[in-house]
């Protein structure tokens, strides 16, 4: 009486096959690799590439286990870390900038099993190591920026029509116009709205002066502050392609904050540097007419003269430049660190786009004998990099700027021009980095609470329930073979907290074993026979066992909501967990039994202690 | 084997007002330290850093300290985590430097005095991360009450979903207040351990109130306390034995999961021993006391033949408040 039909039987192997298929790669472990990635999105992954690298690789016969490619580009998996890092070194130096050579860990598992998609459970980062940042973007400041380009443009325009104004200023987020006729306001309405529909204009008295204030409307600073998100994170893209990681993730996160996440990395503090870093670079003309002692000593105290502003230079002396931005790292296409060939000083040669060019050229010839400043804003303060002396009009776009302390900072500051400017000033406002032995550490840790809680619990189960006690710790490995396989096949994150959320749902899990166990009993000792106990031990156990599981499912439902990083991956496998254990501790242990108990017409005693 | 072979049902709910005392003292007493003690928050709701170094040997904890006063730092705290070597460094939120500044900062300072020491974990969570944390924390807390309670008023009764949910965050009221008491550190993962064991105890509830729904059907003629001395008794062994697994899985985390996973098995700990005295001593005589009955658990037709007499007066709200 105790069978299950065909097909149940073939379903529950079926299962067991799959489990033990997905959960299998995650025995093989890792071992060092190294991928190649283009840098760029114009380069292309294809065979050539593989060819590329495994021609470099051969040529100076350093081994590789493995290689090959796929959508991302080509990986090479190596014998040991050393060999990994020569090889690092090796194609770095030999591709060409276009392509990012990082170190990463490849899974072991043979051909066929990847080419199913069977890999290893995704390790969160604080089980192999690295960084996870979380970056707010300053959003009042995208805005600020977004109006201070407002008072050039109105400058601008209104110039080439030829309306006369008092003057341009920048109140918060709103530009004001002062006008001294109400009709020269009317034509500069006119052009204004026409030329910008997205800004609410308004009129006012302000003592003599007539004012047209013209501020963004809501949809334009959204517009705004969108985009300032999206330049955001595509900084931090080539910021990191420049540090070489292998699988960053960089996601936005409600509407003005960015997750970072660096596996792996071992230098962290060089990442956090360069992630943190928000520099800007202006290039802006040195007012030479206003530069007399007097004036600079008083700029120095924060009196600067009006249309200029006050820096110091690297020598602490103060330089005073007009308010007019020349040119922005907007324009900046390429950077690299350089030595100049005359004075044997640290460079960087900036090459600029074609816009930027014809400005710098025009700007470069009407300024000859001049003094142009180079600056670079971070955090709110502005250092002067360097004021030389514009000797010659500078066409072609190729400028460089001298004044590098030494090599390094020649090499971070080409850096971060060359992975361009952020649109908005971002901070950190939560991080959380995790050495690579720690990560190792943590692993071991997981994985001995697991092992050793389920070698007590089966020891346990066994001697209590005899060969009940026996199938349940089966159905019980049965389950995290499950568990692990199917945490393997959605490649969900596991963390530590994802680690004790297997402990404690095996744990949990035996509860269902124990409800069945503990009602077949109940109906033997009611006097029952064998059969028809495990008949009824099992269909009243489900109702039970449905219900408590439910409840827990809520809590795990509850914090996979309201739960961030590791909380949500305690409560990823939390319910990942349920799922299985409800699966093999009715369906699997139940096949179980049948099998062992289910043909005999005679049993007499069943061995559940 | 067989613990529990019981003949006889045992008269639980007699008891009742012995269990709801032990209930209202610790109750009390918790609420009492959390008020007065208040919870040791960690970093992640309080906003702060948080920096784990580890060196090859012993450290010197306080030429540690020294260092991280020379640099400015004197509101640091420094401790031994876990082993002698290994050392954690707490710092709160600062104005002006990032969290990512702060940790740079005292690393550089720990190993221009010893290079052998190893970062192994910072920490940095700014004070607004922290509170949303606790907001969402405490939403995550509500979710789940409510959550439960539904399910449990549609499954069974809504008289069963408050005593599960009155017995359950006693439960975790509890947990709070050992946390208070014992100033352990409360973070995200003790947060989660705490929503977890929610979840679990109401499992109890749920297989005592299963036996209880059973037990009105097949025991016709007998009185709900009864009924439900009946169903604990009958499921006591169960109850044990699970909790006694789970628990060694648990201890199993406490022995080899070191100290980051101590307090979330700490909490789990605390929550499996007072869910198996709470989900049955505490939330069967509330259920009782908000009057459950035969009638109103049964469905329309077995309501019609369902003796009247069974059905017990609301009770004095004082007596379980």
């Amino acid at each position: 009486m105790n069978r299950y039909p065909l097909w149940k039987n073939i379903f529950v192997v079926f299962m067991i096959l799959m489990g033990l298929i997905y959960a299998i790669p995650n025995l093989f472990g890792e071992s060092p690799a190294i991928q190649v990635t283009p840098a760029k999105s114009t380069s292309k992954v294809d065979p050539t590439l593989l060819a590329q690298v495994e021609q470099i690789l051969q040529k100076e016969k350093i081994a590789y286990d493995g290689i090959y490619l796929d959508a991302r580009g080509v990986k090479a998996r190596f014998a040991n870390t050393d060999t990994q890092i020569k090889a690092k070194d090796l194609l770095q130096a030999n591709l060409s900038s276009d392509y990012t050579v990082a170190l990463n860990l490849l899974s072991r598992s043979p051909d066929w099993l990847r080419s199913i998609g069977a890999k290893p459970m995704y390790l969160g980062l604080d089980l192999r190591g690295g960084v996870h940042f979380l970056l707010q973007v300053d959003m009042k400041a995208a805005l600020d920026k977004a109006a201070e380009r407002f008072v050039g443009d109105f400058r601008t325009a209104l110039r080439k029509e030829r309306v006369s104004y008092a003057g341009v200023t920048r109140e918060g987020q709103t530009v004001q116009i002062r006008f001294t006729s109400a009709t020269e306001l009317a034509k500069a309405r006119k052009i204004i709205s026409n030329q910008y529909p997205d800004l609410t204009l308004k009129d006012s008295v302000n003592g003599e002066d007539i004012v047209l204030s013209a501020s963004l409307n809501a949809i334009e600073q959204k517009r705004i502050q969108e985009f300032a998100l999206k330049q955001n994170i595509q900084t931090l893209h080539n910021r990191i392609n420049e540090l070489g990681v292998a699988e960053p993730i960089i996601q936005q996160q409600g509407t003005d904050r960015v997750v970072v996440q660096l596996p792996g990395v071992q230098d962290t503090a060089k990442a956090k540097e360069i992630l943190g870093r928000t520099a800007t670079l202006e290039i802006r003309l040195v007012d030479e007419e206003k530069s007399d002692a007097m004036t600079l000593e008083k700029a120095e105290k924060g009196q600067a003269p009006v249309g200029t502003d006050a820096f110091k230079d690297r020598e602490g002396r103060a330089i005073l430049v007009k308010k007019n931005v020349v040119l922005t790292g907007d324009y900046i296409t390429d950077a690299g660190p350089g030595v100049n060939g005359q004075t044997g000083q640290s460079v960087v040669n900036v090459t600029l786009d074609a816009r930027g060019a014809r400005v710098f050229q025009q700007v470069t010839r009407e300024n000859v004998g001049k003094r142009m400043a180079i600056l670079l804003i971070e955090k709110g303060n502005t250092e002067v990099v360097t004021a030389p002396v514009i000797n010659e009009e500078i066409g072609g776009g190729r400028v460089q700027i001298s004044g590098m302390a030494n090599t390094q900072e020649a090499t971070d500051i080409s850096l971060l021009l060359r992975a361009g400017a952020l649109a908005a000033p971002m901070d950190i406002i939560e991080e959380r980095t995790v050495g690579p032995s720690m990560g190792e550490e943590n692993i071991k840790r997981g994985m001995h609470s697991t092992l050793w809680g389920f070698a007590a619990i089966a020891v346990f189960m066994i001697i209590y329930y005899l060969a009940f006690g026996g199938i349940s710790v089966l159905a019980l490995g049965i389950n995290l073979l499950l568990l692990v396989a199917i945490l393997s096949m959605l490649q969900a994150t596991l963390t530590l907290p994802g680690l004790a959320a297997v402990a404690l749902t095996l744990g949990m899990a035996i509860d269902a074993n124990v409800l069945v166990n503990e009602r077949i009993r109940e109906e033997l000792h009611s006097g029952n026979t064998p059969q028809a106990s495990i008949h009824i031990g099992y269909d009243r156990a489900w109702d039970t066992i449905l219900d408590s599981n439910v409840t827990t499912m809520i809590a795990g439902i509850a914090l996979f909501l309201f739960g961030t990083g590791p909380v949500k991956g305690f409560a990823v496998v939390h319910v990942l967990g349920i799922l299985t254990s409800m699966f093999s501790a009715v369906v699997v242990s139940r096949a179980i039994v049948n099998w062992v108990y289910g043909s005999r017409r005679k049993t007499t005693h069943l061995s559940i202690g | 084997m067989e613990f529990f072979r019981v003949k006889k049902d045992i008269p639980f709910m007699s008891y009742g007002r012995l269990t709801t005392a032990i209930s209202m003292i610790t109750f009390v007493l918790a609420v009492v330290f959390l008020a007065t003690r208040g919870l040791n928050f960690g970093v992640d709701f309080t906003g702060g850093t948080m920096i784990e170094v580890n060196y090859p040997h012993a450290a010197d904890l306080n030429k540690i300290r020294t260092t991280i006063d020379s640099i400015g730092l004197k509101d640091a705290t420094v401790q031994n985590f876990g082993t002698s070597r290994d050392v954690l460094i707490r710092l709160p939120v600062r104005t002006g430097l990032t969290g990512a500044q702060l940790s740079d900062k005292v690393l550089g300072s720990l190993k221009a005095v010893d290079d052998s020491v190893q970062m192994s974990r910072i920490e940095f969570v700014g004070p607004q991360v922290g509170t949303e944390l606790y907001e969402k924390g405490s939403l995550a807390l509500l979710l789940v009450i409510a959550g439960i309670m539904i399910y449990l008023a549609l499954r069974f009764e809504w008289r069963f979903a408050v005593a599960a949910i009155i017995a359950n965050m006693h439960d975790v009221v509890i947990i709070l207040g050992f946390f208070a008491f014992f100033q352990w550190e409360f973070n995200l993962t003790v947060l989660a351990a705490v929503l977890a064991v929610l979840g679990y105890s109401v499992n109890e509830s749920v297989v005592v109130f299963d036996r209880v729904r059973e037990n009105f059907r097949k025991m016709r003629k007998a009185t709900v306390t009864h009924v439900i001395d009946n169903a604990i008794t009958r499921t006591m062994s169960r109850t044990i034995i699970t909790h006694f697994s789970t628990q060694l899985m648990v201890l199993s985390m406490l022995l080899f999961g070191g100290e980051v996973l101590h307090n979330f098995a700490l909490a789990l700990t605390i929550g499996i021993l007072f869910g198996i005295y709470s989900s049955v001593l505490v939330a069967c005589p509330i259920a009782m006391w908000l009057g459950v009955s035969r009638a109103n658990l049964m469905s329309d037709v077995e309501k019609k033949d369902s003796d009247k007499k069974e059905t017990h007066p609301d009770p004095d709200p004082s007596e379980f408040a």
